[in-house]
């Protein structure tokens, strides 16, 4: 039977590739039911293969209908309870699925190929009985690899006659395809759909202007409502353009077991979340990493069963997906209870492919070593396997993660496991972006990058920036910023539109890197509608795409990490990736650092780098709760646990304030916020630290002479790791 | 009818440039628009000279004398927009003033002379012979692929 009908074929493989995505998870499911299966999966299995079967049938494709049908007879015995869903009988239906997915792909030349391997596998599960199955499965597992054992097969072959229930078939005929209520649309109209629902967007911002201008209150109705419907609309467009994250990780039950099975571990995967929407091209953009990701996990996170076991873990690792939404972004969290890091190791490998130093290392936190692994060419794999260990890996994640604008974070705890955290956006075409002017045209810069602003006025303007060999720097906050002027980059040589006496800087961040992009202008942040580059502008690294602003004239994008490259903040080696962000490595003895000096007691005295502090605060004491015995007050949303410092370092304390507010202050770790009390704070002072006696009491750096007296170095990250005792770390508000 | 690369176009759409006359082929002309304010780009090729917003459509436009290699225009003078599709979306060619669109004439077309410069010779597929002037035949997939050829 030969048929012209090409679109009749087309919708004939989407819809088998359809049906064989699911039964791959289905069939995975039916495995974990050996002591009963779920008679409705398996009859949704069955109505899949079957319906294969029949309309290949009907288009011609032998081959292809005569696997389905075995495989449907399997399915078949397996439904009515006459056979296990066995490791074996699961491996076969799944290795089936797979060589019908392949017949699907290459379907011109399907009746050539050779699928009898499939079918004679299949059969010999129908062929014996279901006890001996039942055997040959544990003989399997004791004589270890794959291959089954014909002779034992064919003794007991023919007990059981294949062609029977077929009847039972018959009432499965009529398949209900998918869902009445949903249709398939082509993506490229959805594409079109939301370009010029972004038209639409910018025509209604420039109708709001005139409006406004205008003054006609049956106008100003009616715009209203355009503007309300126009919001409306885009929320619809952009809903039609997401798809729940478990497309992508529907891939992964099917990859752990069979990773699993390759390295001889025994992985479960646990998903939370599945219904977490984003956009499809964001969709598109994670698939690789996550795989990658969810890969690294079962190969080098897990420990083999007989580790996991000697240690007292389950003998079943656990990897555990979760997705979830937060402040407007999507957070992917890919977390283990394997080994964790080996920090040594990493240390060790990080120093002999020279990608750091002895001296970068020993100054180094745990968390910041466990970063190394997004180094480029980073890989601990102590042999190549298939599976990882090629050298090219978490970087390229990192890297392709970064690219759609979110980021990657890494936490491990050395026998207890790993947690890989993704932050994207939720979607790539409307941004919300900061809008600056540099030498008469708008620039839009991507929120993502974007940290803080500083503004320099009067005689700050010429006191505040230092050059270091002809290099201009900036200190914010007792740290060294350097600074790349905009009009410079872009070689322009317009007059500033800002007046002399001020200077504009925009705090970014590009690859672990942070720089100053100084500006003529900072505007306003605005939702902007992001439209690619033409062909002709490709080349030009420090854009990243095209805009239109509310009146109508276009705004190019700036590429933050172009920018850096372009004026050199960052070479092509990415050396910036090793710079201590909190400028911990600064410590050393003998530099300058900004100190803020507090009063503790009658008169001692403490000093904490400025550079450690996120802000300071004064706090009511009445507004001091209790949540476990630990002291703790409400802070931007969040439960901020206060530290006593003076008793915690066990000195005197001599509350002098007469007001009734306590002096914290906030520090920042890891994500984590603590508020130290303090007695008072008495100055801040640029000072070369000479520690002359280190400090023999945990928490306490050592002594240092400041305006002539001498002052105890807080050590806060000590601090901190001292009372990061269980009760604390309980609390989720500030994981 | 249809026009390919290889054979000339049968209806040209004609402007002027530097008082030279030049044509493309009309089926790749989007429309002709009066000059409109573009928001310069820095650091871009130097014959792209801006970005136009065309009712939502952002379109890159390409200064045809730089490209040509023509002198600048003369100050006070607003160019014209041809816009022209292409594969990357639409893109507009500045011109001087636009004139007719003239049917072609197999048999007054020319390949452009040896003497042509290197660059140039590359974006003109030949000329016409007008009664009383050449009409030069611009190769519009090379003219509008400004980082193929240094201008």
């Amino acid at each position: 039977m030969t048929i012209e009908d090409d679109e009749l074929i087309k919708d004939f493989i989407v819809e088998s590739q359809e049906h064989l995505s699911d039964v791959e998870s289905q069939l995975l499911t039916l495995e974990s039911q050996q002591d009963g299966v779920d008679v409705a999966l398996v009859n949704k299995v069955f109505r899949a293969v079957h319906s294969i079967k029949g309309a290949a049938g009907f288009l011609g494709f032998e081959v292809l209908e005569s696997l389905a049908h075995r495989g449907e007879e399997v399915l078949n015995r397996l439904r009515n309870n006459e056979m296990r869903p066995t490791n074996l009988v699961i491996n076969t239906l799944l290795k089936a699925t797979d060589r019908l997915k392949g017949l699907l792909d290459s379907l011109e030349t399907s009746n050539e190929q050779d699928v009898t391997e499939h079918i004679v596998a299949l059969e010999r599960l129908l062929n014996a009985d279901s006890a001996v199955v039942e055997e040959l499965d544990r003989v399997k597992k004791v004589d270890a690899p794959e291959e089954a054992v014909p002779e034992r097969v064919s003794e007991c072959a023919s007990q059981r006659d294949s062609a029977e229930s077929i009847s039972s078939v018959i009432h499965d005929a009529a398949i209900v395809s998918a869902v009445d209520s949903t249709i398939r649309v082509d993506v490229s109209l959805l594409d079109t759909l939301m370009t010029r629902v972004g038209e639409l967007v910018l025509a209604r911002n420039q109708i709001l202007q005139f409006t406004g201008e205008l003054g006609n209150t049956d106008l100003l109705r009616t715009t209203q409502r355009l503007n309300l419907i126009t919001t409306e609309l885009q929320e619809g467009v952009m809903k039609t353009r997401m798809q729940p994250i478990g497309n992508v990780w529907s891939k992964f039950p099917r990859l752990v077991r069979d990773l699993a099975v390759i390295c001889g571990k025994e992985v479960r995967i646990e998903m939370e979340g599945k219904a977490t929407e984003l956009d499809k091209t964001i969709i598109e953009a994670i698939k690789d990493p996550l795989t990658h990701l969810v890969r690294n996990t079962v190969d080098h996170g897990i420990e083999k069963p007989e580790v996991r076991r000697s240690i007292g873990k389950p003998v079943e690792g656990c990897l555990t997906l979760r997705a979830f939404h937060e402040g407007g972004q999507v957070i992917i969290d890919i977390s283990d209870d394997g080994a964790g890091l080996n920090l040594e190791r990493i240390k060790i490998k990080a120093i002999e492919k020279g990608l750091v130093s002895q001296e970068q290392v020993a100054r180094m936190q745990e968390q910041e070593i466990a970063q190394l692994i997004f180094l480029p060419g980073f890989s601990t794999a102590e042999k190549v396997s298939n599976v990882s260990g090629r050298g090219v890996g978490m970087d390229v994640v990192k890297t392709n993660i970064e690219k759609i604008g979110g980021s990657v974070d890494l936490q491990t705890r050395p026998g207890l496991g790993t947690t890989v955290k993704i932050k994207i956006p939720l979607t790539l075409a409307i941004i919300p972006a900061l809008i600056v002017s540099c030498a008469g045209n708008r620039f839009a810069i991507p929120q993502v990058n974007l940290l803080e602003l500083v503004r320099l006025e009067g005689e700050q303007t010429t006191k505040s920036i230092e050059w270091i060999q002809g290099a201009p720097v900036y200190r914010l906050r007792g740290r060294l910023l350097p600074l790349v002027y905009l009009r410079n980059v872009l070689k322009t040589n317009v007059a500033s539109e800002a007046p002399q006496d001020v200077i504009n800087i925009v705090i970014l961040r590009a690859d672990d890197r942070q720089f100053g992009l100084v500006v003529d202008r900072v505007n306003d942040t605005e939702e902007i509608v992001v439209k690619p580059l033409s062909k002709q502008l490709k080349g030009v690294a420090v854009y990243s795409g095209t805009t239109i602003m509310g009146d109508g004239k276009v705004a190019l994008i700036l590429d933050v990490l172009g920018l850096a490259y372009a004026s050199q903040v960052i070479s092509k080696m990415r050396d910036g990736a090793l710079v201590d962000p909190n400028g911990r490595s600064k410590d050393a003895n003998g530099e300058p650092q900004t100190l803020i000096i507090l009063g503790t007691g009658t008169s001692r005295r403490l000093a904490l780098p400025i550079s450690q502090v996120a802000r300071l605060e004064k706090i009511s004491k009445e507004a001091v709760e209790y949540a476990d015995q630990q002291e703790v007050v409400q802070y931007r949303g969040k439960i901020l646990p206060l530290i006593r410092l003076a008793s915690f370092l066990g000195l005197e304390s001599n509350d002098t304030s007469e007001d009734n507010l306590l002096n914290v202050v906030v520090y920042n770790e890891n994500e984590r916020s603590f508020g130290l009390v303090i007695d008072k704070i008495i100055d801040i002072v640029e000072t070369s630290l000479q520690i002359n006696h280190p400090s023999a009491r945990e928490g306490l750096l050592g002594s240092v002479v400041i305006h002539d007296r001498v002052t105890d170095l807080v050590d806060l990250p000590a601090v901190i790791r001292m009372i990061d005792c269980p009760s604390l770390s309980q609390l989720p508000s500030f994981v | 009818m249809s026009a390919t690369s290889q054979s000339p176009a049968s209806q040209l759409c004609t402007f002027y440039l530097d008082n030279q006359m030049f044509g493309i082929d009309v089926q790749s002309v989007q429309e002709v628009i009066r000059y409109q304010q573009m928001t310069d780009i820095p650091l871009a090729p130097d014959s792209v000279c801006g970005l136009i917003n065309l009712r939502g459509q952002i379109v890159t436009a390409i200064e045809l004398r730089k490209r040509l290699g023509l002198p600048n225009r003369p100050e006070g003078q607003l160019p014209m927009n041809v816009v022209v599709r292409s594969d990357d979306g639409a893109v507009s060619l500045l011109v001087d003033q636009i004139g007719d669109v003239q049917e072609s004439d197999e048999e007054n077309f020319e390949p452009p002379p040896e003497t042509l410069r290197g660059s140039t010779r590359q974006l003109i597929r030949g000329a016409y012979k007008m009664k009383d002037r050449l009409l030069l035949v611009l190769d519009t997939e090379r003219v509008i692929d400004v980082t193929s050829n240094v201008d």
